[in-house]
């Protein structure tokens, strides 16, 4: 090929890549722009105003953030850890006992996979409620405890263990949580990160769920408050919606930038099957 | 070995606790919701009692239903198609080293890790009548605007713009990491035989990209049912349920009208249309992965 043509292209490509991903990012960019600047200054879009930081002072105490931002860390760490654990003892079933009817059992538990709880809303609120759970953080998070993604992914990965580290471990007077323990655990570790990070992040973003559960200040996550707080009705300035709607993104927004390789890398992780 | 004989006692305690709670907000649920389809709506006066289909016949009538169903189709065909596109063009731009690939990649996925709610709070300024950014980049150079969000010809409309922006990003990291699986040898190999980079891409690249797309395919559909987020923010479903789709209405019909057997006749209506999803992935995209 001509290489002034394929110079050419090449150059096009670039530009080309350069403007989508400034258009994929300008939306976050105009919302950082209004919210460090006072609400008229914002609707007419003029570049020379002056900085402030007033509208988060103001974002803040107009509706209980810090309240919210606790929720949402209680609720998104309690049911990691949660997650976790029944996982972990699960996958280790599913990949090293062979038991009576556990092929069924793990089909019907990828069944989650497509029916997430909030599909099922209706029924599943009145079991939340019957649990006397309605308006709690552990009722927001218990339908998600058990999940199927977190066991399946688990499972995969214990398959791969070799076994002689399995009769190693028998061998030294493990028992059998003791060798999931000190030979299961470790080994997983990769696994375990790239299915933090999305958990993470999916029930950080979650909100219909919590929206039908929560109902006051002390359970409603930082989406719920968000969506109450920036609804047209309420009349908010713009300004001050952009701030409050940074505060409650910062959080993840700062750990994704830090760690950009290993959220990427685990939403990776996710999709293959 | 006494481990050995016990393996089917072990394996059952091990996972029980997972899977009562999956029993308890899957499965059960599942079969309650069907139930309660069967009943019909009670009151101080007169209790719920049995009906049969009668839910199903209403559904049938209901203009709302398909006025959220035929929504749903449009959300899915505005959405999928365009995302999937977008997400193979940004896998491609991102894979080879261009300057700055790491900004790049960063900018692609980034409205994938913002919550839906906070997302759709930004694109409200720009969907406002009058101060709203696209009239005011759109009404001086003397194009009209509609008004977006509350005209019923471009609310949904709206919505999709903003579930392609959130998409694209994600999907694409699946089709990097199935291009970053590809033999480079396949490259060295086209350039010898003198083929173009589109020849290239619709003869090897598509084709071998064919089973993160199925996978892809399935998830963009699954979020297509479940993505309603933005909704309550945007537009409530209006004007005139011009942009609901079934989720919400599900939504709205327990916990605004609460009308829970109607709700439940909806809420079975899209488990039909899981199912189907379910059927394909299990028949057609399984097949596919082994025969990669």
């Amino acid at each position: 090929m001509n290489p002034s043509l394929s110079y050419l292209r090449k150059a096009v490509t670039v530009v080309g890549a350069w403007l989508l991903a400034i258009l994929w990012i300008s939306p976050l960019l105009f919302a950082f722009w209004a919210a460090f600047h006072n609400p008229e200054d914002a609707i007419h879009f003029d570049l020379t105003a002056p900085l402030t930081l007033g509208n988060f002072v103001e974002a803040w105490n107009q509706a209980p953030f810090p309240r919210y931002m606790l929720n949402t860390f209680l609720l998104v760490t309690g049911l990691l850890a949660a997650q976790m654990i029944l996982a972990t003892l699960a996958a280790y079933a599913f990949a090293r006992f062979n038991f009576v009817g556990g092929g069924i059992a793990f089909s019907l538990i990828l069944v989650q996979l497509m029916i997430t709880p909030e599909i099922l809303i209706v029924e599943n609120y009145a079991t939340i409620a019957d649990l006397g759970l309605a308006d709690s953080l552990t009722g927001i998070g218990l339908p998600y405890a058990a999940s199927a993604f977190g066991i399946f992914l688990l499972r995969q990965t214990f398959k791969s263990v070799p076994r002689e580290l399995d009769d190693a471990a028998r061998m030294e007077g493990c028992g059998t949580l003791g060798i999931l323990w000190r030979v299961y655990v470790p080994l997983a570790m990769p696994t375990y990160l790239a299915y933090g990070l999305v958990s993470i992040s999916h029930h950080w973003n979650n909100f219909l769920w919590p929206l039908v559960v929560s109902n006051s200040v002390e359970t409603r996550p930082l989406t719920v408050g968000l969506a109450i707080f920036g609804a047209p009705e309420s009349g908010v300035d713009w300004s001050i919606v952009s701030a409050a709607t940074l505060m409650s993104v910062a959080p993840l927004l700062i750990a994704f930038l830090l760690f950009q390789r290993q959220f990427i890398r685990s939403f990776m992780a996710s999709g293959i099957k | 070995m006494n481990f050995m004989g016990n393996r089917h006692v072990i394996g059952w305690l091990l996972i029980s606790p997972a899977a009562i709670l999956l029993v308890t907000f899957t499965h059960y649920p599942a079969v309650t919701t069907f139930f309660s389809s069967l009943f019909s709506r009670g009151n101080p006066i007169r209790p719920s009692k049995f009906v049969g289909a009668d839910q199903y016949l209403a559904l049938l009538d209901d203009p709302v239903f398909w006025t959220v169903l035929e929504n749903n189709l449009y959300y899915a065909i505005g959405t999928i198609p365009a995302s999937i596109a977008l997400a193979i063009a940004m896998a491609l731009l991102v894979d080879r080293a261009l300057a700055g690939t790491g900004f790049l990649r960063l900018a692609y996925f980034t409205p994938t890790i913002l919550p839906m709610i906070a997302v759709a709070n930004i694109w409200l300024f720009f969907y406002t009548p009058e101060i709203g950014l696209l009239d005011r980049l759109l009404n001086p150079i003397g194009i009209e605007t509609p008004n977006w969000l509350g005209d019923p010809s471009t609310a949904l409309l709206s919505l999709i713009f903003i579930t392609i922006w959130k998409e694209a990003g994600f999907f694409m990291i699946f089709y990097l990491a199935a291009l970053q699986a590809q033999s480079p040898e396949l490259k060295e190999a086209a350039k010898l035989e003198g083929a173009s980079a589109f020849t290239f891409f619709r003869r090897v690249t598509f084709p071998l990209l064919m089973p993160t797309t199925l996978f892809v395919l399935v998830n963009a559909v699954l979020n297509s049912f479940k993505l309603v987020d933005h909704i309550f923010i945007l537009t409530k479903g209006g004007p005139d349920n011009a942009s609901s789709l079934i989720l919400y209405y599900i939504y709205e019909t327990a916990f605004s009208f609460f009308d829970t057997p109607y709700a439940s006749a909806l809420t079975i209506i899209l488990l039909l249309f899981l199912g189907i999803l379910a059927l394909i992935q299990f028949g057609v995209l399984e097949r596919r992965i082994h025969y990669r």
